[in-house]
């Protein structure tokens, strides 16, 4: 409302002007023009050195070389069973969080969930490998507990790449949830049993329709995470790990293949958009709605 | 009404609002509105939300640029000056009383701006609140304090920078009801105190005709009437003043005979209802009585009525018992209208019962009719 | 369900269980790391062989380096809160000026501007990384190949580290200081401008102050992303690791329980910062 008395046009337009500058600069020089570049990149093949063609070379290997794509949707798949493994364990104490526990007591829960992860991923990480090298803890106390003869190696199985994913994924999940579950109104839950509802009954028509929004954008975090982690596969699942983003980093460090990393990091986003625009599309939600939910 | 409070004849008016007009779009807001305001006087513009009398403040203000007009304050044109160098305060709709900070600095923010130093500012700011009735609040943080002590911390913030004219944007809209009839009380008792001219905006009729000197009824970006109090209630220049201004009931229909300045009205099924024309109407126009509920007398037999009231029959279909406000809702008998009539304090009928019969009737000077638009 | 409903007894018992089996999960690691970070042993393995500071306070004398003589892990420790101090400060400079943008201004193209902001929050860690990391290479070949100008910082360094992380940690900085100047009651502003005010003090008096809590869980929020992240900045990374990239290198050829020790330290920070921030969010709530 405060129009013209808050200055003249000229400097109206100046502060936009200044606000518009850092926005923009960061927007086009570190997110769409490397975007644009990386795809400049994939579409290329080297003929000769440092001289370049146009070419569908990259993802003709990708596609022609079974390991790569076998990578890929063992990537996609592992990520996806992450993600609905994150969300049944993460459910039940978002709802004590904001259902059942009472004033302090939920503040505290909510408080020691989150402690974890203000520690490195690193770290955690550390903590899986010493419980669940063969050397580590586990293996020793199932050895005392007579329950093996030899102490047995717990890492390097996909189970161990999947508990690390999901340890590392709960935050992105417990927060959202929580956030959608207690704008529950209690009285909801009460009309609907007060109608004759059960359990299940209530969970499946009131609590889950309300709290859809914090459900997909949990899934939508966890799920671009775990597709993009790197750290936790690699060191809790060794060389069996075959994680994606491995394979771009061999491309792009180690082998300096930058034509062919750039073409494995392409299809790395494109899954990881499609995947948000299905959870989006399938839970009926706005991109920025659930965004600011995280 | 203190000494201040009395315009010196020959003063400037502190306030001089000159065809005003402001379009938001194809929307006009406020439409030519010109009025004056004296030195010391308590000014109010009343109207329904939506009528634009919050744009007429805010342009008053600063906040808004006139499309057209001009505003002077004391005497000097505001035409390109800036809110914060106008030489008028606001307390805000809901106060908007500063939380990061105390009650003190609320008050000192404007003595700061002005670079006051920062002890003359303490100074001030807790004189201030003392004549307020707030002394001894400054350390305290403003969500402290009780509806109606905010509202005098906001009066006072505006009220320490001594400006010619105050303007108060429904500023007891947010107070429940006790607290607000105490707070009109105390408002006006304020500004015979500081005897700066207010300027006050609201849709409460009776706020308006309570604190006011004069007020303007604001209608859809234009003023209906601009007068006193008393004017307002007792002699409405337009249908939509009398409609809007105290309870009053309004019976439409045509005019059947004008007798000098009277007017019969068929208000249905031929009930004729005499009243005064405000303006001349012609037999067979459509037209709007208003009779107010006071205005009509119940008896139980015509005989009863004042000599020279005509007399009417209806009966009870409620009885709204509210203090000194009581009233009976009735049904004319021929035309099966509803009517409003206030109860006689001597309790006389309060033995009505709904279904019961009753008669009424009014002097036709008090009632008045305008032509229907 | 909820407590106002009847639950049966079975049902609270399992409530308690998976409170307890949960927490156990989410600590046991944590615990782990800090216990073995006093083991007697050169490893960071059972069975428990005494306690010790050597891996705090060891020298090379001694044969074991601890975490405070470690000139190495010290270092990356410095450079990690170099490069997070330079993130948090452009992060919550740019955020702020992000949010004045969106939540005040009118201009074309708002709205695509507004989604554009977001994506960076969906862009997978790594790909940011190489995506910046190929085209500062383009930009510093460029440079050199017309000016003959070495452009060192657009190589893999501790600048495209910072540039790398700032580029998604502005979009959180962003969401949250624009969250709350979007709950921000406009007529303080016009308030403080009726007292006299002119725009950069209303700016200075009112504005700043009531985003304030904002902008510190934020600035908090980018250290410590920063600090923890590895994606992007393995990617970006040249010859001066911060602590992240550098505990990984350790941790792949089996490392001594010193980034046990180092872990602790960590640990011990991070909880120091939440509850300096918790305490502040507290009291600024109970006020």
């Amino acid at each position: 409302m405060s129009d013209a008395a808050a200055g003249g046009r000229w400097s109206r337009r100046l502060v936009l002007a200044l606000l518009l500058a850092p926005a923009l600069l960061w927007l086009l020089t570190l997110i769409i023009l490397p975007h644009a570049d990386l795809a400049v990149l994939s579409f290329r093949e080297r003929v000769a050195p440092r001289e370049y063609a146009p070419s569908l070379a990259q993802y003709r290997t990708f596609f022609g070389e079974p390991l790569y794509w076998h990578v890929f949707v063992r990537t996609a798949f592992m990520s996806a069973i992450a993600t609905l493994v994150t969300l049944l364990l993460a459910f039940p104490i978002a709802w004590i969080i904001a259902k059942l526990a009472r004033g302090r007591m939920s503040a505290l829960l909510f408080v020691v969930c989150l402690i974890p992860f203000w520690v490195s991923e690193t770290v955690r990480t550390l903590g899986w490998m010493i419980l669940l090298r063969e050397s580590g803890v586990l293996p020793a106390i199932l050895v005392h507990l007579g329950l093996t003869a030899q102490p047995v190696e717990l890492l390097y199985h996909d189970a161990t790449i999947l508990v690390g994913l999901v340890y590392t994924s709960l935050l992105f999940m417990v927060v959202p949830l929580v956030g959608s579950l207690e704008s529950l109104d209690n009285s909801l839950i009460e009309a609907a049993y007060d109608l004759g509802a059960k359990g299940w009954s209530i969970l499946r028509t009131i609590v889950i329709p309300h709290a859809a929004p914090g459900i997909t954008a949990g899934c939508i975090v966890v799920f671009m995470l775990t597709l993009g982690n790197y750290l936790t596969p690699t060191l809790l699942g060794g060389k069996n790990s075959l994680w994606f983003t491995e394979q771009i980093y061999t491309q792009f460090i180690t082998r300096f293949n930058w034509e062919q990393g750039a073409a494995f990091g392409f299809l790395l986003l494109a899954l990881s958009t499609a995947m948000v625009w299905l959870g989006l599309k399938l839970s009926g939600q706005r991109f920025s709605d659930v965004m600011r939910r995280v | 009404m203190s000494a201040a409070g009395t315009p010196a004849p020959d003063a400037a008016p502190d306030l001089e609002v000159r065809a005003v007009t402001r379009r938001f779009a194809a929307h006009v807001a406020v439409n030519a509105v010109s009025f004056s305001v004296p030195r010391g006087s308590f000014f109010s513009i009343l109207g329904p939300s939506g009528c634009g009398k919050t744009t007429l403040l805010r342009m008053i203000a600063g906040f808004i640029q006139p499309d057209a007009g001009t505003i002077a304050i004391g005497g000097r044109d505001m035409a390109r000056v800036p809110p914060n160098r106008r030489p008028v305060n606001m307390v805000f709709q809901h106060l908007a009383l500063f939380p990061m900070m105390s009650v003190g600095e609320n008050v000192a923010f404007g003595l700061a701006r002005r670079g006051v130093g920062r002890a003359e500012r303490q100074k001030r700011a807790a004189a201030m609140l003392e004549r307020v009735g707030l002394a001894g609040a400054a350390a305290k943080r403003t969500d402290e304090l009780s509806g109606g002590q905010r509202q005098r911390v906001a009066i006072a913030r505006s009220m320490v920078l001594e400006p010619t004219l105050l303007l108060l944007d429904e500023p007891l809209g947010a107070l429940d009801l006790k607290l607000r009839e105490h707070m009109k009380v105390e408002l006006k008792q304020l500004q015979s105190a500081f005897g700066t001219t207010f300027v006050y905006i609201t849709h409460d009729q009776s706020e308006a005709l309570v604190l006011s000197d004069r007020v303007g009824v604001m209608s859809q970006g234009h003023f209906e009437q601009l007068g006193t109090p008393q004017e307002l209630y007792y002699a409405p220049a337009t249908a939509f003043v009398a409609g809007f201004v105290g309870a009053n009931n309004r019976l439409s229909g045509t005019v059947r005979t004008v007798e000098g300045g009277l007017i019969d009205i068929d208000a249905g099924e031929g009930w004729k209802v005499r009243v005064r024309a405000h303006a001349p109407l012609t037999v067979g126009a459509a037209a709007q009585a208003f009779i107010r509920p006071e205005a009509i007398t119940l008896a139980r037999t015509p005989a009863e009525l004042p000599p020279g009231q005509s007399a009417h029959s209806g009966e009870v279909t409620d009885m709204l018992f509210d203090g000194a406000n009581s009233a009976v809702l009735l049904r004319e008998a021929q035309s099966r209208r509803e009517l409003r009539i206030a109860l006689p304090q001597t309790g006389a009928f309060a033995d009505l019962r709904p279904g019961a019969r009753i008669c009424f009737g009014f002097d036709p000077e008090r009632g008045i009719g305008f032509a229907a638009t | 369900m909820i407590p106002s409903l009847p639950r049966p007894a079975w049902l609270r018992a399992a409530t308690g269980l998976y409170v307890g089996a949960f927490l156990v999960f989410l600590f046991l690691p944590l615990t782990v790391v800090a216990v073995f970070a006093f083991n007697n042993a050169p490893y960071p393995a059972p069975p428990w062989h005494g306690f010790t500071l050597d891996w705090f306070l060891g020298n090379e004398a001694e044969g074991r380096v601890g975490l405070f003589r470690d000139t190495e892990l010290l270092g990356s420790i410095w450079t990690s809160c170099t490069v997070a101090l330079w993130v948090t400060g452009l992060s919550v400079v740019v955020g702020t000026a992000n949010a004045f943008l969106m939540e005040r201004e009118k201009f074309p193209g708002k709205g695509v501007l507004s989604m554009l902001m977001l994506t960076p929050l969906v862009i997978p860690g790594v790909i940011l990384g190489i995506s910046i990391l190929a085209f500062a290479s383009r930009l510093a070949d460029l440079c050199s190949d017309l000016f003959g100008f070495d452009a060192d910082f657009l190589r893999p360094g501790l600048p495209l580290v910072v540039l790398g992380q700032f580029s998604y940690i502005v979009a959180i900085a962003t969401l949250t200081i624009s969250a709350r100047l979007k709950r921000f009651d406009r007529s303080l502003e016009d308030a403080a401008l009726n007292l006299g005010a002119s725009h950069m003090a209303v700016l200075w008096n009112i504005t700043l102050p009531y985003l304030r809590p904002a902008i510190i869980g934020s600035a908090a929020i980018a250290f410590l992303m920063s600090f923890e992240n590895f994606n992007t900045t393995l990617m970006l990374v040249g010859s001066d690791a911060p602590l992240t990239i550098m505990m990984y290198g350790r941790m792949r050829e089996g490392a001594t329980p010193v980034l046990n020790a180092v872990s602790l330290f960590l640990m011990t920070a991070s909880a120091v910062l939440a509850l300096t921030l918790l305490r502040r969010g507290k009291s600024a709530q109970a006020s």
